[in-house]
C-alpha cells in the first residue's frame, strides 16, 4: 500500500485539535466513542488501519495503536489478527431515534436565541451552564 | 527472550571543541521503539550528540553506544542507523534515479517503497540538484528508510521547508515507523513542528540535559497554578516549584505535583508541551534593574 490510497473516509476520519490540551489517543477514543453514540458507525464496521490513519494525520504510529487497545480493552472494538480492528459493541443508546425529534427542538431554541441577539459564544456558555445545572440537580 | 540493546545511549558523554564543551556529562537512555523529540536552542549540543552517534565525532569523555555496539569501533552498526545532516545533503549532480539507483547498491538491505511516491509526482531523470528544498528533503529521508533502519536520525528536518512540505515528511516518517517500527531522534529547535509525533522529549541547553522522559508523564506530573500572590511555603499536592512568576498581586507557579491541588484559591491547569519545554529551556533570571539615565528605545520611522 503507499500513501497515494487512503481509506474510505465513509466509516469514520479522525481530526485532530492540537490546541484543545486532549492527548492525541484521547481525541481517537473520543471520537470513536462519539460516533458510536451517534450511531454514524455501528457493530462490524472497520476501523481504518494504524497505517492508514498514520499516513492521514502524519502521527505517531503508538499513539493510534494506544487508542485502539484502549478501545479493545473497553470491549468497543476487537483487533482480527492480520484484518484489521472492528467494532465489536455499541454505545448508541436505545434512545436514539428520539435523537431526530429532540434535535429539531434544539435547533428551534437556537434559531430563537440568535434572533434575540445572542452570539454563538453566549449560546455556547448557556447551554453548558444549563446542562451542567440541571445534571446537578437530577443527581441530588 | 533476550532483551535487545536499547537504541540510543551515553554515560557521561562529553565533547570539547577546542576550549568550549559542546556537551557536557550527558547521560540519557532512549527506548525501543519511541518517537523522540531532541528540542533546545541553536548551540545547544543536539547536532553535535548525532554526529557522536554516527561516528562523525570522537567523544572527549565518556561513552554512546548505538543498538548496543560502538558507532566508532564498531561502523558496522551504521547499517543499522539512517540519518539525515543538516539541510538534506544529497550529490546535486546525480539524478533522482541514479541517486535510488547508489542507494539500492551501497545497502544490504533496501526497499524501494519510500520513494516510490516521490516518484509518481516527479521525473526520475530530475537533477538533484533541481529538486526543491521539500522535495530534496522527501527524497533524503525516502532514502534513509529504504535501509529499513532500526533507528532514524534526523538534524532539523523542517528547516528551509514550508508547512506543508513538513506535513508530508512527516507523513512520510511516520509512515515509515508504522512499518518497521524504527526509533526516530528528531533534533529541532521548533518544538512546533515535532509536537504532534515525539511520545519521548530529550531538552538540551548549554550542553547538557534540561528535561528528559515520556512526554505523557511529564505533561502529567507538571501544572500551571495561578493564584493571588502570598508568601510561599508548602503547598499540599505540590513537589517542586519549578518556576514562580508575580505579576502586580498575581502569583504563576509552574510546579511538579504528586497530588489533587486542594486548596481551592488556586487555579490549576495543564501546561502544553511547548510551554513546559519553554520555561525548562530559559533559566529563572530575575528582570534586570532599569539604571535611571537608561532612555527608553524609540521607533524611529
Amino acid at each position: 500500500m503507499t500513501l497515494l490510497e487512503r481509506y474510505d473516509p465513509a466509516v469514520i476520519q479522525f481530526h485532530l485539535d492540537p490546541s484543545s490540551g486532549v492527548a492525541t489517543y484521547l481525541q481517537i477514543v473520543q471520537q470513536v466513542k462519539e460516533a458510536l453514540r451517534l450511531g454514524t458507525i455501528d457493530v462490524g464496521d472497520q476501523l481504518p488501519t494504524v497505517r492508514e490513519v498514520v499516513a492521514d494525520l502524519a502521527i505517531n504510529p503508538n499513539t493510534v495503536a494506544k487508542a485502539y487497545r484502549d478501545l479493545e480493552r473497553e470491549g468497543l472494538v476487537v483487533a482480527r489478527q492480520g484484518r484489521g480492528t472492528f467494532i465489536a459493541s455499541t454505545l448508541a443508546p436505545a434512545s436514539l431515534r428520539h435523537h431526530e425529534e429532540l434535535r429539531a427542538e434544539l435547533e428551534r431554541w437556537i434559531v430563537s436565541a440568535l434572533a434575540a441577539g445572542l452570539d454563538e459564544e453566549s449560546v455556547r456558555a448557556l447551554i453548558s451552564a444549563t446542562l451542567r445545572e440541571s445534571l446537578a440537580r437530577s443527581a441530588a | 527472550m533476550s532483551p535487545s540493546p536499547p537504541p540510543l545511549v551515553t554515560r557521561s558523554l562529553g565533547k570539547r571543541f577546542r576550549r568550549e564543551w559542546g556537551l557536557r556529562d550527558l547521560t540519557l537512555t532512549i527506548p525501543r521503539g519511541a518517537i523522540v523529540g531532541l528540542a533546545g536552542p541553536n548551540g545547544a549540543g543536539k547536532s553535535t550528540l548525532l554526529a557522536l552517534a554516527t561516528g562523525l565525532l570522537a567523544p572527549t569523555e565518556g561513552a554512546i553506544s548505538l543498538l548496543g555496539r560502538d558507532p566508532l569501533r564498531d561502523p558496522g552498526v551504521l547499517s543499522e542507523v539512517g540519518y539525515v545532516a543538516q539541510g538534506a545533503p544529497l550529490y546535486r549532480s546525480f539524478s533522482i534515479a541514479d541517486t535510488i539507483e547508489f542507494a539500492r547498491r551501497t545497502n544490504a538491505h533496501w526497499d524501494d517503497e519510500s520513494v516510490v511516491e516521490l516518484l509518481t509526482r516527479i521525473d526520475p531523470r530530475t537533477k538533484v540538484g533541481s529538486l526543491s528544498e521539500g522535495e530534496r528533503a522527501r527524497l533524503a529521508l525516502g532514502l534513509v528508510l529504504g535501509k529499513r533502519p532500526q533507528l532514524v536520525l534526523l538534524d532539523e528536518p523542517f528547516a528551509n521547508i514550508d508547512p506543508l512540505a513538513g506535513r508530508e515528511l512527516l507523513q512520510l516518517l511516520m509512515d515509515g515507523v508504522a512499518e518497521t517500527g524504527a526509533t526516530v531522534v528528531i533534533a529541532s529547535h521548533v518544538v512546533a513542528d515535532i509536537e504532534r509525533v515525539c511520545d519521548h522529549i530529550v531538552l538540551l541547553g548549554e550542553g547538557s540535559v534540561r528535561l528528559e522522559g515520556n512526554v505523557e508523564e511529564l505533561l502529567e506530573a507538571h501544572r500551571l497554578m495561578t493564584g493571588p500572590r502570598r508568601p510561599l511555603g508548602a503547598i499540599r499536592g505540590v513537589r517542586e516549584i519549578v518556576r514562580e512568576r508575580h505579576s502586580g498581586r498575581q502569583l504563576t507557579l509552574l510546579a511538579v505535583v504528586d497530588g489533587p491541588i486542594v486548596d481551592p484559591s488556586w487555579t490549576v491547569e495543564r501546561i502544553s508541551l511547548e510551554e513546559l519545554l519553554l520555561a525548562y529551556m530559559v533559566p529563572e533570571r530575575m528582570p534586570a534593574p532599569r539604571r535611571p539615565d537608561e532612555v527608553p528605545l524609540r521607533w524611529h520611522g
